[in-house]
């Protein structure tokens, strides 16, 4: 917790940013005016926030289909994201992309993915990227639980080992691999120990606590950028939604979901943790609550208003030339 | 007869194929759900489209298998079992997914019987779900089937009613060649008559879905009920038109098409594919090549663009092909001089 005010205000920020963009999806669905499939990161905020705010706009960073709150961690703008949801013409990728395709390669956000094990590989191909630069810059993948059993990332885990590049997987552990229990799906003790047998160096820790995911990544992180390889961190967490919206989730305990909203959301453990140490007062907190709420509010605005893609543009993009 | 789902259908079956043989296995992606799972019995899910539901309460988890999210897995887990004698029918959830699995399909499934001599045998069914119209974006919406009609050793089968569902789905599950499998997702509530009983219908035979005398429309899957509503506002006009589903595009009943050709001397293929190497631009070299003589207008191929399935309401309506073009096309060739 030895972090400096403003970068607490800003972890802060970011988390509750993350919370209130899904919250808001979560209602607009529900009416409509969001096309498509759509997965909720909300309850995982402090793996995106702990783990990018350790990176700048040099890093890069690969997501999943879950990928909003990567998106907003990575410093994606948060207006031209929801622009994106609603598929209007100015959003982040015009309208073509959506939920699933939110990226931007100016802040390294190398896109979120509709195939849950497909950004290992290329976060991969960033870190070999990097290495070669010789700057100093990482890559790291986020990943979730069902994702660590495809193939490409166990090739992609080898590669990053033989060639020694600053490649870092992540994996949440939100315990479901879609609608199946993780157990089932991974038949060794756990994902950090079967990276293990890849050579790389791996660690478990608690996702719910912001600093603990801050801590062990600034470790992580460091090593990399000094040239140590890869590595690879499985972060315990939950989702607050289903799989994708209008999941019913009849795969949980009765009352997972409360005890997970009463005792494991990263939020109030984070905002519990720094007002008993007298970091952040609840006057601090309430006023980042109304600064989040007026973006969040902004952003709903200027994509409602915001013009929809010309029917015309569904070729354009295609190629860079032709 | 009973009026079913294309989505019951499809489900009827499965239920069918696995009671007449045991060694129809079903695999995939939740295609029970639940199993392994601490807080709730298994069964709840039945594939995320709905169509495996309730086989494991009658065939058990040994025969309806959860598998993890690995596509090249459960496509060549599905190639293995398949020569070992088993008849699996795995599901891989958005034909997308292909991208995944392609090597087990392409250098393996399909190749068995050619590279070893006709001495093998790999009659697996591969499911899965394709097409635009649910704003699911590029990796989540494609129409692949071209891709696999492409590979010889590999059949195709893409039903456009319930009863075809039905009827096709039991011809592939006892075929002893690998079959891809492609489910419209804007397809499966749709209604219509189902035969109750054992009920197969051969690959590589076309259904004529009506009949006419100025134009000649060929689709498939979804594409075939558009044509069907261009059809209607034709006839209006005093034009009527053949329209011919092949039902399976490998093998393909190029007799069918080549004969209503012949008969209406204009050609319209449908398909929600890009244009490039596609089975429109197959259907059309067919009719070019086979009945030129008999043509009286250019072929017209109503496609998508060459672009991925964008995300965007506006622009997926305008990749996907309408009826409005399918009209104008078929007047146009029927107004060519």
């Amino acid at each position: 917790m030895q972090l400096p005010r403003e970068e607490l205000e800003q972890a802060y920020k970011q988390m509750k940013t993350i919370r209130e963009f899904e919250e808001h999806l979560h209602r607009e669905i529900m009416t409509g005016s969001i096309p498509g499939f759509t997965h909720l990161y909300a309850g995982q905020e402090a793996v995106a926030v702990g783990v990018c705010e350790n990176l700048t706009e040099a890093d890069y960073i690969t997501s999943t289909h879950r990928g909003h709150g990567h998106c907003i961690a990575k410093g994606c703008d948060v207006i031209g994201m929801m622009k994106e949801l609603y598929g209007k013409a100015d959003g982040l990728c015009k309208g073509k992309g959506g939920s699933m395709h939110v990226a931007d390669m100016d802040v390294g956000m190398l896109g979120a993915n509709g195939i849950v094990g497909g950004g290992p590989p290329l976060a991969t191909g960033a870190a070999l990227a990097a290495k070669l630069d010789g700057k100093g810059s990482v890559a790291v993948s986020f990943g979730g639980d069902g994702s660590c059993n495809q193939g490409p990332v166990f090739e992609s885990m080898n590669i990053a080992a033989i060639l020694k590049l600053p490649s870092i997987f992540v994996y949440e552990n939100n315990r479901y691999s879609e609608h199946t229990h993780c157990d089932y799906v991974i038949a060794s003790e756990s994902i950090a120990s079967r990276v293990e047998g890849f050579g790389i160096h791996t660690v478990k820790a608690n996702g719910f606590d912001f600093f603990e995911v801050h801590e062990v990544m600034k470790e992580l992180i460091e090593k990399a950028r000094n040239g140590e390889g890869p590595c690879a961190v499985e972060f315990e967490t939950t989702r607050f939604y289903g799989h994708f919206e209008g999941d019913p989730q009849n795969y949980r305990a009765p009352d997972e979901l409360k005890n997970d909203r009463e005792n494991n959301d990263c939020i109030t453990i984070f905002k519990e943790k720094v007002t008993e140490a007298g970091l952040l007062s609840d006057d601090d907190i309430a006023k980042l609550d109304e600064e989040v709420n007026s973006l969040i509010e902004e952003s709903v605005d200027q994509a409602k208003k915001s013009p929809l893609p010309k029917p015309e543009d569904v070729t354009k993009d295609v190629y860079v030339s032709y | 007869m009973t009026e079913k789902t294309y989505r019951e259908a499809l489900t009827d079956a499965l239920f069918h194929e696995m009671r007449r043989d045991e060694n129809v296995i079903v695999m995939g992606e939740d295609v029970v759900g639940g199993t392994g799972s601490p807080h709730a019995e298994p069964g709840f899910v039945g594939g995320v489209f709905g169509v495996t539901g309730g086989l494991h309460a009658e065939f058990g988890l040994d025969r309806c298998i959860d598998m993890p999210i690995s596509e090249a897995g459960i496509a060549g887990t599905a190639a293995g079992a398949a020569l070992a004698g088993k008849r699996p029918v795995a599901e891989i959830m958005f034909c997308d997914f292909i991208g995944l699995c392609l090597d087990q399909l392409m250098n393996q499934a399909a190749k068995f019987r050619y590279m070893f001599g006709g001495k093998a045998t790999c009659p697996m069914v591969l499911r899965t779900t394709y097409g635009a119209g649910m704003n699911a974006a590029s990796q989540h919406s494609q129409s692949l089937h071209p891709l696999v009609t492409a590979i010889p050793g590999l059949k195709v089968a893409m039903p456009s009613t319930p009863a075809d569902a039905k009827g096709l789905l039991a011809t592939a599950i006892r075929d002893d060649d690998p079959v891809i499998f492609f489910e419209h997702k804007t397809l499966y509530t749709i209604s219509g008559d189902v035969p109750d009983d054992e009920y197969l219908v051969p690959f590589g035979k076309a259904r004529i879905v009506s009949e006419g005398n100025d134009c000649t429309l060929v689709a498939t899957g979804r594409m075939v009920s558009f044509c069907e509503n261009a059809a209607q506002a034709l006839a209006e006009d005093g034009i009527t038109c053949d329209i011919i589903d092949p039902r399976t595009t490998s093998p393909l009943d190029e007799d069918a098409i080549l004969d209503s050709v012949e008969k209406t001397g204009r050609l319209v293929v449908v398909d929600e594919t890009p244009p490039r190497c596609s089975f429109a631009a197959d259907i059309a070299a067919l009719a070019a090549g086979e009945v030129f003589s008999s043509l009286k207008a250019p072929v017209r191929q109503i496609t998508g663009p060459h672009s991925p399935v964008p995300f965007a309401k506006e622009l997926e309506g305008e990749f996907v092909p309408s009826p409005t073009k399918i009209r104008d096309a078929v007047s146009e060739v029927v107004n060519f001089k």
